[in-house]
């Protein structure tokens, strides 16, 4: 790398942004509960987020038991079932992912990274996790309300959301669900305000926007496209709860339960599927972006190497964030529209396929001749990458509508967005913590623990999901308590599920390994020092480890370099912070 | 859906707007020392970003409820319903509402305390005419026996109403705030954001209102079958 811009202003005072008068905690309890630390609320939405996700790996569990052993589990009835998997995909979607990426993750990074003190709306911000906090506990009272949660699968089609035949119909469940849904949403929207607004306003002297490091232009742009996503969410749960509360019919059409002619007359059901999938589509690309940006940071850190096409990683990023709002309806070609929209949304849909690859691409050509270390973080980088591939290119099937439509409602396609997103976020999540985690706490993650975990994960969830592409292949549909004697599924693809379901068990039975390496690296663990890995973005150069209240000390501090400055040629170290100036030394931290 | 999508182009050309202003075709790992970004961070106080982030927040969510008013309006069993004629009177005292708040703003810039109290006073009241005017007309139509559940288009009329209708009474506990403020007798310019981001709140909500005021009594019809004809 050469420096172009020869410097003159290396002895420039940091004074010149303004800095935002900062909320300063009076007692324990605006401290550590109703705090308005970015970095607390990071880590409440991250606990809260993951807690409720050992509730959906529970589900899961269960799931896997009746599909891979019919009819040995007795308390299984197909009603609970129907349950199980509404409210592990509603979880893992939505209370889990979005929550963690955008919540924890922006959260803690964001102020970090953009040399911010705060975010910038602190009191909103906590707001919004304390909403979400009820969101979730509302979430899981459906557990235990007469009739229990809804079982109408997480899309939550009308009519059957709010027919007395699915679970929680005509109960409590549904309706609790989607006053869950609405609180999520109000609460996510004042985090996002904060998000989008701190990186617009609040990044330091220097911080260009092309200077960010590209987990913070991935979270921007996910939170940005959340933002304008989720009130299709919210006008479909509002709208659905009116018809299920005050019998409206925006989506319920003319129809006879029990053979008595319901209230009910002339609504759309379809209305219902373009809202949802408006939400949806662009909510796959709010859990992936995040992990984009990620996932580069992380590779590009543990390679010791810049990473490769910046620009067009930027480029990629928004363009993948623009292109996700046009393609809502290849989750409805099976609804009967017409064969022009089918093709309209199949060609969108591939389009994406361009961007994406862009960025597949470059990660690949930062790791050639890179200098990989093998690191916990790295290795689920890399296994991210395989299995984002892996997705993606299953993706090329079903975004097709003459290969979507016999393969609709299949296990393949449960494998496809498993794949796609579910375990490749998961991937990135369990990286960035094992990444994140010496700032956050001070002290390194178990690196054997770290490293059992990784492998038990990263194959026991190709050896649940590669296998379930063939047994969708075989035509096995998904949501079914039990397939029973059918013509179609030989008796191997029986073995297959039991197979499966073996490897969930021992893949969900892996994560308490990783719980219990955070609980015992937090007193144990080894004392990480302020920048373990010898990374160069703003959140390893705080003056403390981990960073105190206001981030930074006296002066915030001034950004000089993009954040990728790995193995220059003649510089003294491996890296270059970020806020190193030219041919001078950092300011503030050092690599430990 | 082609209401959304068009208010999401208009984002997108905005947003695309405000990117082609930040160097992205620059070449980051070729430029070492402080670049003074002046373009990048906005003079504008965060919260004014901030409020122009949840305006288009709330211009999508309206942006949903018009896309799914118009979807569903194409169905057999629509049946309009007479929209009250106190809705008139309703949208003229909202039109004055987010007037007397353009006027507090002047006042702030004339430095004339009295007078962004008078401006804001007279906006939080005619804000709350409105919501009465708009409770009113609800209970018209239910004493007309138009209920929410016996037509889509009377659902849609009480839904979309009342969100509008939630919006202002968000608005006004913002405007009661400052309002609170000025008559403790803070300076105009300590009262110059308060009252800036409530006129614009204001403004925002009165155009979303004469939107949803062409959508519900039908003027907008002609404007939907056009788009409808264009997409088909």
């Amino acid at each position: 790398m050469v420096d172009v811009l020869s410097d003159t202003n290396t002895g420039i005072t940091p004074a010149e942004v303004v800095d935002v008068e900062l909320y300063h905690p009076k007692s324990w309890w605006t401290t550590y509960i109703f705090s308005q630390d970015a970095k607390v609320i990071a880590i409440q939405y991250a606990l809260t987020a993951m807690a409720i996700g050992m509730v959906a790996l529970v589900l899961s569990w269960l799931m896997r038991l009746q599909l891979g052993f019919p009819g040995t589990f007795s308390f299984i009835d197909p009603s609970q079932y129907l349950q199980f998997i509404t409210m592990h995909g509603m979880i893992m979607v939505i209370y889990l992912l979005t929550a963690l990426f955008l919540g924890g993750f922006g959260n803690y990074l964001i102020p970090l990274m953009v040399g911010a003190r705060d975010m910038v709306f602190p009191y909103v911000n906590m707001l919004s996790y304390w909403i979400y906090l009820l969101a979730v506990v509302v979430l899981v009272a459906t557990f235990f309300v007469p009739g229990g949660p809804t079982g109408a699968g997480w899309t939550l089609y009308p009519p059957q959301a709010i027919l007395s035949g699915t679970p929680g119909g005509n109960e409590w469940g549904i309706i609790l669900m989607l006053a869950s849904l609405i609180l999520f949403i109000i609460g996510f929207t004042m985090g996002g305000l904060n998000y989008v607004v701190t990186v617009l306003q609040a990044r330091t002297r220097g911080m260009t926007l092309m200077r960010m490091p590209l987990t913070v232009w991935g979270i921007f742009t996910a939170t940005v496209m959340a933002l304008l996503a989720f009130p299709a969410l919210f006008v479909a749960a509002v709208m659905m709860l009116l018809d299920r509360a005050l019998g409206t019919s925006f989506f319920m059409p003319t129809l006879q339960e029990m053979g008595q002619l319901m209230k009910y007359g002339g609504g759309s059901p379809l209305l219902f599927q373009h809202l949802f999938w408006f939400f949806g589509h662009p909510e796959v690309y709010i859990v992936a972006l995040p992990a984009f940006g990620i996932v580069s940071d992380l590779i590009s850190t543990h390679a010791r190497k810049n990473i490769f096409g910046y620009r067009m990683m930027v480029w990629a990023i928004v363009a993948i964030g623009a292109l996700s709002f046009v393609v809502w309806a290849h989750h409805m070609y099976v609804s009967g529209m017409h064969p022009q929209f089918g093709f309209f949304f199949a060609t969108t849909t591939l389009i994406i396929a361009i961007p994406t690859a862009i960025k597949v691409y470059n990660w690949v050509l930062t790791l050639w001749r890179g200098d990989i270390h093998l690191t916990v973080p790295m290795l689920f980088a890399l296994a991210f990458i395989v299995t984002f591939v892996n997705g993606g290119l299953t993706g090329l099937f079903l975004g097709n509508v003459v290969v979507d439509v016999p393969l609709s409602d299949t296990m393949f396609v449960v494998a496809h967005f498993h794949m796609v997103m579910g375990v490749a976020p998961i991937m990135v999540v369990f990286g960035a913590i094992y990444h994140w985690y010496p700032k956050i706490t001070g002290r390194m993650l178990n690196d054997g623990l770290g490293k059992f975990h990784f492998w038990v994960t990263f194959l026991g969830a190709y050896a649940v999901f590669f296998p379930m592409h063939y047994v969708g292949l075989q035509g096995m549909p998904r949501r079914y308590h039990d397939i029973g004697e059918t013509s179609f599924i030989p008796a191997s693809a029986h073995d297959l599920n039991a197979f499966i379901s073996v490897a969930a068990l021992i893949v969900g039975a892996a994560q308490l390994v990783f719980v219990f390496n955070l609980a015992w690296s937090l007193f144990k663990g080894k004392e990480a020092g302020g920048n373990p890995w010898g990374a160069t973005t703003l959140e390893w150069q705080t003056p403390q480890t981990p960073p105190a209240h206001g981030n930074w000390g006296k002066e915030l501090p001034i950004v000089y370099r993009w954040a990728y400055d790995y193995s220059v040629p003649g510089a003294p170290r491996d890296f270059v912070p970020q806020n190193e100036p030219p041919g001078g030394f950092a300011v503030q931290g050092a690599r430990a | 859906m082609s209401a959304i999508v068009l208010f999401l182009a208009v984002v997108a050309v905005i947003a695309g707007w405000w990117l082609s202003q930040q160097r992205l075709a620059s070449k980051p790992w070729l430029e070492t020392g402080v670049i003074d970004d002046a373009r990048g961070a906005s003079s504008l106080p965060p919260a004014k970003i901030g409020l122009g982030v949840f305006l288009a927040v709330v211009g999508s969510l309206f942006a949903l409820f018009v896309s799914a008013y118009t979807m569903r309006m194409e169905l057999v069993d629509w049946r309009s319903l007479p929209v009250p004629k106190l809705l008139w009177f309703n949208t003229a005292v909202l039109i004055v509402s987010s007037g007397a708040l353009q006027w507090a703003r002047a006042a702030v810039g004339r430095d004339d305390g009295e007078g962004v109290l008078i401006g804001l006073l007279a906006g939080g009241a005619s804000a709350l005419v409105f919501l009465i005017g708009q409770l009113l007309a609800w209970q018209q139509l239910d004493a007309a026996g138009y209920l929410p559940a016996a037509n889509p288009a009377n659902a849609f009329f009480y839904l979309i109403t009342a969100t509008h209708a939630l919006h202002v009474v968000g608005g006004l506990v913002a405007l009661g705030r400052t309002t609170v403020k000025a008559w403790r007798g803070a300076e105009p310019a300590q009262l110059r954001l308060g009252v800036e981001l409530c006129t614009m709140y204001w403004h925002f909500l009165l155009l979303v209102w004469l939107v949803l005021l062409a959508l519900l009594t039908g003027w907008a019809d002609d404007f939907v079958a056009i788009c409808r004809q264009l997409l088909t």
